[in-house]
This record gives structure tokens, C-alpha cells and sequence, in this order.
């Protein structure tokens, strides 16, 4: 497993915003996933998408990583934020906003 | 795969004993549900840490069962 959160912690390390979720930026295969891409999209924040449906281990693997049992998984300069309710939540609240703002990404 | 409101329920009952627990069936196949979970247990606890609260009541089942699940949680008002 421990290779497998090295290349893990690599991506989170070498992109400022990476989004695990199942499909890819154009063509989410759940709603949850393209709820979260729409409003990266909607943003104008540019994202390292991750399809987990092609790597099973990853899917799973992701899950022990952050301690959360579902996908997507919306990491920020490798902190994870959340999946798709709080990500909502945080859109809604102008939270998810004022974090790009100050990690100094995107706009 | 897929769990009753009722069971649902229980579980966050059980661990929540305190809470307000607002349960949406949003689909009626026992899979489409929206929980919304008013406690002071969230007292202190950023949201990723509430939602892994709610997660542990689930005892498992969540990404699991309960594949689509959406869960709010809040700390009581006043």
C-alpha cells in the first residue's frame, strides 16, 4: 500500500489542485464527480483529474489515504478539502473561493 | 445494493443520541438519500471531521450500502 500512497502524495505534490472522481474532466461518470468538475469549471480553476475507475487499486486505495469512504476527492496543495457536499457547501458559502484566493490559484 | 431510511436511521440514532436527524428520500430506492444532522458532538470539528463522524455511525456501510448518501451537518443554533 505504501507505494501506492507514494504515488499518491507525488500527484498531490506535483499538481496545486487534483481531483480524484470517476471519468475525466470531459466526461464524468457520476454525478457527484461532475458536480465537482462544473464548479471547478465554473471557477475557472484549472484541475488534475484522476479517473479511479481505471485503477481499482487506486480507487480503493484513495479511500484509506484521506480516511474517506467515497469519491470524489478534491485536494488543494495536497491538503484534502472534501468530496462533493462539502465542496458544494464550501461553493454556496464563497468558502471554496476565498480558499483558491489564498492559495493563490486560479482567477 | 442499498439500505432502508429506517435502518438509516438507526445507525445515526444510536450515535448521535442527541441530534436533530433529518432524513430525504430522494429517489425511493433505499440508495438516493440526503441527511441533514444537527448535534453539538460537531462542536470543534471542521467539516471533513463531522462528515467522518457521520461516516463512523454508518459503521462501513457508506460508499458501500449507501453509495449516495448526501450529508450536511451542523452544530445547533443559539
Amino acid at each position: 500500500m505504501s507505494s501506492l500512497f507514494d504515488q499518491i502524495r507525488e500527484t498531490l505534490v506535483s499538481n496545486d489542485v487534483v481531483l480524484y472522481m470517476k471519468g475525466d474532466q470531459k466526461f464524468p461518470m457520476c454525478g457527484f464527480s461532475n458536480t465537482v468538475v462544473r464548479i471547478l469549471e465554473t471557477l475557472n480553476i484549472p484541475f488534475h483529474a484522476v479517473n479511479v475507475l481505471k485503477d481499482m487499486e487506486l480507487r480503493e486505495g484513495i479511500k484509506t489515504f484521506a480516511n474517506w469512504p467515497t469519491i470524489p476527492q478534491l485536494y488543494v496543495k495536497e491538503e484534502f478539502i472534501g468530496g462533493c457536499d462539502i465542496v458544494s457547501e464550501m461553493y454556496e458559502t464563497g468558502e471554496l473561493q476565498a480558499l483558491f484566493a489564498e492559495k493563490g490559484i486560479g482567477a | 445494493m442499498a439500505m432502508s431510511q429506517e435502518k438509516l436511521k438507526s445507525f445515526l440514532i444510536k450515535a448521535f443520541p442527541d441530534a436533530l436527524i433529518e432524513i430525504q428520500d430522494l429517489a425511493g430506492d433505499n440508495d438516493h438519500f440526503a441527511v441533514t444532522l444537527t448535534s453539538a458532538a460537531f462542536e470543534g470539528k471542521n467539516r471533513i471531521q463531522q462528515h467522518q463522524m457521520v461516516f463512523e455511525a454508518l459503521e462501513g456501510h457508506m460508499g458501500k450500502a449507501l453509495h449516495a448518501l448526501r450529508v450536511k451537518t451542523q452544530l445547533p443554533r443559539g
